[in-house]
């Protein structure tokens, strides 16, 4: 039993970050929203109806990068994101060039990711928030290994989603500078206390 | 139709009160039907024409070979109620079933070996029935390994439910094949003495051991059960006066 | 959908041809132990003839089981699977890309490496076809099956002996067909009735197993 007593809506334009300290659930939290796993008790709706009745619904609205994102080492860059994209919303060769140049990457469409620094990979992982996203994004530490003006962009990729009627779910230590209208902030650990 | 009962069986402390009401009776008829169907079997019935007093051991050997496998045929239902309702009653009984099925399992291979070496001259030969459960007792020993290796317990039951379920599947696919190996390798040479032929009171206390069998098998199943209820609830308060109830009265 | 079953097998076969070491392990494996049995039982050529099926059955069976341990693990390691679970593609159906593909790259390859282990157990080269036959219809149950093993075990540090503990009792149908259409042959005889046979269980495993297999890497996906 990781938390009880968790009562949470949230809406169109918001930005919840989860925060607490390690083990008080945070991950967990997220991996039960996105449907990975199913709570012990209590239940998750989806526009008023249980998530679990609504799996196809959720897949097309979610994105999901955890902390482990998806990202093959063996794959190039372009490949990675290719595949990805075929597997949730399929996206042009073009549109996935342009979305790594966003996150930084021009010049490594074709470099094994094995071969890339954890920073870059992970922005590898992040190039998808730039591919024609679906609404609701949920990440869990999406700031790993990301370098100062990495963080910066990403708060603001973030915060513009948020203020276009996005809404984003996330999980990180770091404090956010860059703030969309909508933040909420829910900490596990002193909910537990 | 009315699905409260169904429910019910899957609230813990609801199955905990009910079979805590069943268990001495259960266990009471476990104990005379065994103590009478093995004490005729045993002691009372006729010898046998061919296989004079050695035929006795089935009054064993055949209660534990239909109980192994009733066993897994009731881990495959768990496992389908487990999977399909999400009961948890279901994964507690799957996998606290399949120790019980693999003992029996074992009980029947080592009586059928004794039983062979005065009948066929030999501890093992490779029939198709011996082959089977042999067969069948590895498959316990994959649903027990798998529980005992994955350390999450929701997940530890939900693959054991899957793994029982495939078993399940591949049971009769494995009883043919095995009945078509041993019919291409050798010719039935040793058959089971026709159970038809038995007379009536070779039979009778056959029957009664094979009942006593059962509710043995509930009985010790029902008590793994609570126990492993408890482990599992441990946090309910329910189960705290429970067991403050059962350790002050050992005191 | 069927696009993503494609470009499923497409990824799956670049992934493995860019670790080709991969690829061969499991038939080194499968050639050495065929290579270790003259060594245990004797040169002596018309006692290997007649245990060649059951030698070429067994190596072959190990070899895919142990072939299929790392299935799923890289994939989940890294994250693959839940991006998996996450999309709208129905996962028995990705798992079924999953399979194909690694049949494809190291099943068949086993298959097409077998005649020539058979002929050096000496093994007639009338049975050859048979032998073929039964392992191109046999080795995709042995894969499907394997994946059931894998995808329960995957999150599991040492899950290798568990797999094989798990599986290897479900392969006995599999060996007792393949075993009995080239034991049939050798001694002259139609094997056609146990290819059939062969043949509906390869289907039976293709209609079911990948929803076990489905079933059994969200359990180990939710843990």
């Amino acid at each position: 039993m990781l938390f009880e007593g968790l009562d949470l809506q949230l809406c169109a334009g918001e930005m919840l970050q989860v925060a607490g300290p390690n083990g008080s659930g945070k991950t967990s939290l997220l991996r039960l929203l996105c449907g990975l796993m199913q709570p012990t008790s209590g239940e998750i709706l989806l526009q008023g109806v249980a998530l679990t009745r609504q799996r196809d619904e959720l897949a097309r609205r979610m994105l999901w990068i955890g902390h482990a994102a998806g990202i093959k080492g063996l794959l190039t860059a372009e490949e990675n994101l290719a595949w990805l994209c075929a597997l949730h919303r399929p996206a042009s060769l073009e549109d996935i060039r342009a979305a790594l140049a966003a996150v930084g990457l021009r010049g490594f469409e074709d470099v094994p990711c094995h071969t890339l620094s954890a920073g870059q990979q992970r922005r590898v992982a992040l190039a998808r928030l730039h591919l024609d996203p679906p609404p609701l994004w949920i990440l869990d530490e999406p700031f790993t290994a990301l370098d100062k003006q990495g963080v910066a962009e990403l708060e603001r990729h973030l915060a513009d989603h948020c203020e276009a009627g996005g809404l984003v779910v996330l999980t990180t230590h770091h404090s956010l500078a860059h703030l969309p209208a909508g933040y909420r902030e829910l900490d596990l650990g002193q909910r537990r206390a | 139709m009315n699905w409260t009962w169904f429910h019910k069986w899957g609230s813990p402390k609801w199955f905990y009160e009910m079979s805590g009401r069943w268990l001495p009776w259960l266990g009471v008829a476990a104990i005379l039907l065994l103590a009478v169907g093995l004490a005729w079997g045993l002691a009372f019935a006729p010898p046998e024409k061919y296989q004079l007093d050695s035929y006795r051991i089935i009054y064993i050997h055949v209660p534990a070979a239909f109980l192994a496998q009733s066993c897994y045929l009731l881990m495959a239902i768990a496992g389908v109620v487990s999977l399909v309702w999400k009961m948890k009653l279901a994964d507690v009984a799957l996998q606290q079933a399949a120790p019980i099925g693999a003992w029996l399992c074992f009980v029947s291979l080592v009586s059928g070996a004794i039983w062979g070496k005065p009948t066929w001259g030999t501890y093992w030969i490779w029939d198709a029935r011996l082959t089977s459960m042999l067969i069948l007792l590895f498959l316990y020993f994959g649903v027990i390994a798998l529980g005992n290796a994955i350390s999450n317990r929701d997940s530890a039951a939900k693959a054991c439910a899957v793994l029982a379920l495939v078993g399940a599947v591949n049971i009769p696919i494995i009883k043919y094949s095995v009945e078509f190996w041993n019919t291409l390798h050798q010719p039935a040479t040793f058959t089971v003495t026709g159970k038809a032929s038995m007379s009536a009171d070779m039979w009778l206390p056959l029957l009664i051991s094979v009942l006593g069998f059962y509710c043995f098998f509930a009985t010790v199943l029902l008590m793994r059960m609570r126990l492993e209820v408890l482990r599992r609830e441990s946090r309910a308060s329910w189960v705290k006066a429970e067991v403050a109830r059962l350790s002050g009265g050992n005191r | 959908m069927s696009n993503v079953f494609t470009l499923l097998l497409v990824r799956e076969a670049r992934l493995l041809f860019r670790r080709p070491a991969e690829l061969a392990n499991p038939l080194v494996f499968f050639a050495v132990v065929i290579a270790l049995f003259p060594l245990a039982v004797g040169p002596e050529s018309q006692q290997l003839r007649n245990l060649s099926p059951g030698l070429l059955w067994v190596a072959a069976l190990l070899a895919v089981l142990l072939s299929l341990d790392g299935l799923f693990r890289s994939d989940f390691e890294d994250g693959s699977l839940e991006q998996w679970v996450v999309s709208p593609h129905p996962l028995s159906l990705l798992v079924l890309a999953k399979v194909v593909a690694h049949w494809l790259f190291s099943g068949l390859a086993l298959v097409l490496l077998s005649p020539l282990l058979a002929l050096m157990l000496g093994l007639p080269a009338h049975c050859v076809p048979v032998l073929l036959v039964s392992l191109l219809l046999g080795t995709p149950v042995l894969s499907l099956l394997g994946a059931v093993g894998a995808a329960l075990t995957v999150g599991l540090k040492r899950g290798g002996l568990l797999l094989a503990l798990l599986i290897l009792p479900l392969y006995i149908p599999v060996l007792i067909l393949g075993t009995g259409a080239l034991q049939a042959s050798l001694q002259g005889l139609p094997a056609a009735g146990q290819l059939l046979w062969m043949a509906s269980l390869t289907a039976l495993a293709v209609t079911l197993a990948p929803f076990a297999i489905a079933a059994g890497l969200k359990i180990s996906i939710g843990e």
